[in-house]
C-alpha cells in the first residue's frame, strides 16, 4: 500500500445530540430525529424500543409511545460539528469532515507513536469538549476505516492492519455499502456479504451493474484509494483592539476602534470577501458586557462598524458595566465580493441611499429608519411591518394564505398605530354589537369614529354623525385555541360626509382601526 | 448635482395627470393621505427611492396599490424634534419624500429646506402646514362606491379636487381613487376676481 493511512472518527447518532443539546432534553429520553416523517436518526434508548432509521413517524411512535420527535436541521448539524473538528485539527491538520459526525484524517501515528496511541490522544482531546461517544478507525482505506470505527466500543479504535482490509470487510454485510437500489439487489441474487461481492470478478461486475457497481466492487475489496479532501483551518478572521487604560466613554471606543476596524475589512477584503453579519463584543476587566450580531443589508465597511460600535455601547445606557477594556470584531457569515460588486454604471444610487440612510441613523439611532414590507394577516395593522434598515426581515407570514375575515381591497390609506375609541348606535340610540354568531344586534345608524377623553365622559351629548352606507362584519377569530383569545368583527362605515372608516368590534366596544382616508 | 437650468418634470400619477404636474425642486401640501400617497407614487413607480418622514399611521397595502415601490421607500416614522436635519439627509438621496412635520415650521428652516430641494431637483409633499408651496391639493368632497346598507363592500371613490396654486386659476377634477384612469377636469376659474377699488 503507496498511500497514507486513514483516520476515521465517528460520533454515532449526531443528529440526535445536536438536536437534543438544541431542545436541551435529558440524554436517557428516547429520542429520534425526523426528515420528512421518517425517522433519520435515534438514540440508543429509543433504539432499544425497536425504533429503527428509515421508519414511518407512527411506526416509530407505535413501538416507543414516549418517543420525543424533534426536526432535522443539517445546518444546525454541521455547525454543532464545528467545535469537534476544530478540536482535531489542533491535534493534526488536514481533516476531511464527510458529514456531521464523521470525519477522516491522515493517520499521524507516526508523531503520536502508533495508531492506538493516536486515536486515544485524539479520544481524550473529545471528551474534553464533552462528546462522551466518539470512535476510531484506521485501515488502509476511507471505506474500511468507518466500517471499523463502526465496530469500535466507545471512546476506543479498531485497527485494521496494513494489507488486511479485504480480510476486515468480507464477513460484512453488503448493506453497509449505503446504496440500497444495488444491495437490494445484490442479495436478491444472493450475495449477502462484501466477501461474496468481492469475489466476483471485476468485468462480471462492470458488464451488470455499470460504473457505479464497479465503485463498490473496489470499496468491497477493501482496494479504494480515495484521496482525502482535506480542508485547510479556517484563517483567524477576528480583530480584536485591547485599551489601556481602560476606556469609559463611548465616544473614546467609538474613535480608538477605528484603525481596528480598517484593518478587519482589509483582511476580509484580501481574500476577496465582503462580511455581512458581524459580532460585535465588549469586555471590561475580563468579563463580556456587551454582545452583538449586527446585519448589513449590502456589507460592513470601516465606518459601518465604528457606528455600530457606537449604536451597541450607547445603547447600553447608564448601566454600570465599568471602562471597556477590549472590544472584539468576529465576522459571523462573509460573502464573496463578486456578489455585492457594484455595475458598472448601475447602482450608484443604492450606496449614495446608504449614505443619506447612515446620517440620519447616525442623528437618530439604529431602529429609526425602517423599510416598510407587506405580509399576511387579518387585521390591515397585522398585514404590514416595519424592518430595519440594514437587517433582514424574519419571520413575516405568508401573504399568498387565504387569511379569512380580511378585509377585501382597496386597503385603508392610513392604519392607526393604536386604535381609537368609537361608538356605533341604531337609529334608536342603542349600542349595536356583534353576536357570537357573528351577526350584526341592530342596523348601524350613527357613529362617531374617534372618541376622546372628553366626550367619553359625557357620551350621551356627544354629537355622533349619520352613517350613509356600511358593510359588513367580517368576523375573524384570531388565535382562538389560545386562552384570552377575542373575536373581533370589523364593520366598514362611510358617514355623511363620506370619510370611510375601518371599525373593529371587540366584545361590547368598538374600536377605530383604519382610515379609508 | 446640477443646479438651476430647465429640468425634466418628473413623472406624475396618471389618476392626476392634469390636475398637477410635479417638477424638481417643487413642493406640494394636501391632507389627505391618499392624494399625499398618489403624489409619490408618480416617481417612485419610475424607480425613484422615495422616503416618508414623521408618518406612522401610512397604510403601506394602500401605498403598494398606489404604485409606491416599497423595495425602495424609507421610513422614519418618529423624527421627533430633528426633523428637519432628517429631511435635508433624505432629500439629498430620494427624489421624493413625504413629510408629516411633527411641529410647526418656522420660515427660517422652511426656507432652508425649500433651498435644498431645488439644488437636490427632489420633490417635497407636505401633510399638514407648510408656508410655501407651489401647488395645494384639497379633497373637496368624495363618494365610495360598492357598498350598501350592509352589502357589498368599498370598491372605489370618485373625489372631487380642487387645485390651488399661488394666485393662478384654480383646477378642480374628479379623480378616481383607486385607479389609474386620467382625472375629469370639471372648470379651471382664477381664484379671485380683480376688482376696481377706491
Amino acid at each position: 500500500m503507496t498511500g497514507r493511512r486513514v483516520l476515521v472518527a465517528w460520533c454515532p447518532d449526531w443528529p440526535v445530540i445536536s438536536a437534543m443539546a438544541e431542545a436541551q432534553v435529558p440524554p436517557a429520553r428516547p429520542t429520534a430525529v425526523m426528515a420528512g416523517h421518517q425517522v433519520a436518526a435515534c438514540n440508543d434508548a429509543a433504539r432499544a424500543d425497536g425504533v429503527r432509521r428509515g421508519m414511518r413517524r407512527r411506526d416509530a411512535q407505535s413501538r416507543c409511545p414516549e418517543l420525543l420527535l424533534l426536526p432535522a436541521n443539517p445546518q444546525r448539524e454541521a455547525r454543532d460539528f464545528e467545535p469537534v473538528l476544530a478540536c482535531i485539527e489542533q491535534l493534526s491538520p488536514g481533516v476531511a469532515a464527510l458529514r456531521p459526525g464523521l470525519v477522516a484524517l491522515h493517520s499521524p501515528a507516526r508523531f503520536y507513536g502508533g495508531e492506538p496511541e493516536a486515536a486515544a490522544v485524539i479520544a481524550e482531546s473529545l471528551v474534553g469538549q464533552g462528546i462522551w461517544d466518539c470512535r476510531f478507525g484506521i485501515a488502509d482505506d476511507l471505506f474500511t476505516a468507518e466500517q471499523a470505527a463502526r465496530g469500535a466500543e466507545q471512546q476506543d479504535s479498531a485497527v485494521v492492519a496494513p494489507g488486511g482490509s479485504a480480510a476486515f470487510l468480507a464477513p460484512l454485510d453488503v448493506r453497509v455499502l449505503d446504496d440500497p437500489d444495488t444491495t437490494d439487489l445484490l442479495r436478491r441474487l444472493g450475495i449477502r456479504t462484501l466477501g461474496d461481492f468481492s469475489s466476483l470478478s471485476v468485468g462480471d461486475v462492470l458488464a451488470r451493474f455499470g460504473a457505479a457497481g464497479a465503485r463498490l466492487h473496489r470499496l468491497a475489496c477493501g482496494g479504494a484509494a480515495d484521496r482525502l479532501v482535506t480542508r485547510r483551518p479556517p484563517p483567524d478572521l477576528v480583530c480584536q483592539i485591547d485599551f489601556e487604560p481602560p476606556l469609559s466613554s463611548v465616544e473614546a471606543v467609538a474613535f480608538s476602534v477605528r484603525r481596528t476596524t480598517e484593518q478587519f475589512v482589509q483582511q476580509i477584503g484580501e481574500r476577496n470577501l465582503v462580511c455581512t453579519r458581524v459580532l460585535v463584543e465588549a469586555e471590561s476587566e475580563g468579563t463580556i458586557t456587551s454582545s452583538k450580531v449586527w446585519v448589513h443589508a449590502r456589507w460592513f465597511r470601516a465606518t459601518d462598524l465604528v457606528d455600530r460600535v457606537h449604536w451597541q455601547l450607547s445603547a447600553r445606557g447608564d448601566r454600570a458595566v465599568g471602562p471597556v477594556t477590549t472590544v472584539r470584531f468576529t465576522p459571523e457569515a462573509v460573502e464573496p465580493d463578486v456578489v455585492h460588486a457594484d455595475g458598472l454604471w448601475g447602482n450608484a444610487d443604492a450606496s449614495q441611499v446608504e449614505r443619506g440612510v447612515a446620517r440620519v441613523q447616525a442623528l437618530l439611532g439604529f431602529e429609526a429608519v425602517v423599510v416598510p414590507v407587506l405580509q399576511g394577516g387579518r387585521s390591515p395593522a397585522a398585514r404590514q411591518a416595519h424592518v430595519p434598515w440594514g437587517e433582514r426581515p424574519l419571520g413575516l407570514r405568508p401573504r399568498e394564505l387565504p387569511w379569512p375575515g380580511s378585509i377585501p381591497p382597496p386597503a385603508p390609506a392610513r392604519v392607526l398605530t393604536s386604535p381609537w375609541p368609537a361608538v356605533v348606535v341604531d337609529a334608536a340610540g342603542h349600542p349595536t354589537t356583534v353576536t357570537d354568531r357573528g351577526m350584526l344586534t341592530g342596523t348601524p345608524a350613527r357613529f362617531h369614529p374617534h372618541l376622546t377623553d372628553s366626550c367619553s365622559a359625557e357620551r350621551r351629548r356627544t354629537p355622533l354623525a349619520e352613517v350613509a352606507a356600511w358593510a359588513g362584519p367580517w368576523p375573524a377569530e384570531e388565535t382562538w385555541w389560545e386562552q384570552g383569545a377575542t373575536r373581533v368583527s370589523r364593520l366598514q362605515v362611510v358617514g355623511v360626509d363620506g370619510r370611510a372608516w375601518l371599525m373593529a368590534c371587540v366584545g361590547e366596544t368598538w374600536w377605530t382601526e383604519a382610515a379609508y382616508d | 448635482m446640477e443646479t438651476g437650468g430647465l429640468r425634466e418634470p418628473m413623472p406624475t400619477h396618471p389618476a392626476l395627470a392634469g390636475l398637477v404636474q410635479m417638477h424638481p425642486g417643487s413642493s406640494y401640501r394636501t391632507d389627505s393621505t391618499s392624494l399625499a400617497m398618489a403624489l409619490v407614487a408618480g416617481p417612485s413607480a419610475r424607480g425613484e427611492w422615495a422616503a416618508m418622514v414623521g408618518v406612522d399611521d401610512l397604510g403601506l397595502e394602500a401605498a403598494a396599490e398606489l404604485g409606491v415601490d416599497l423595495a425602495r421607500t424609507l421610513l422614519v416614522p418618529d423624527p421627533g424634534e430633528h426633523w428637519a436635519e432628517v429631511v435635508a439627509a433624505l432629500l439629498d438621496v430620494t427624489a421624493v419624500l413625504l413629510l408629516r412635520p411633527p411641529s410647526r415650521a418656522d420660515a427660517h428652516t422652511v426656507s432652508r429646506l425649500q433651498a435644498r430641494l431645488r439644488k437636490r431637483s427632489a420633490a417635497l409633499v407636505v401633510q399638514g402646514e407648510w408656508p410655501q408651496c407651489d401647488a395645494h391639493l384639497v379633497l373637496e368632497r368624495q363618494q365610495w362606491q360598492g357598498l350598501d346598507h350592509g352589502s357589498g363592500h368599498l370598491r372605489s371613490r370618485r373625489v372631487m379636487v380642487a387645485v390651488r396654486r399661488g394666485s393662478g386659476p384654480e383646477i378642480r377634477g374628479t379623480v378616481t381613487l383607486p385607479g389609474t384612469e386620467a382625472p375629469l377636469i370639471v372648470r379651471r376659474e382664477p381664484r379671485s376676481r380683480l376688482r376696481e377699488v377706491g
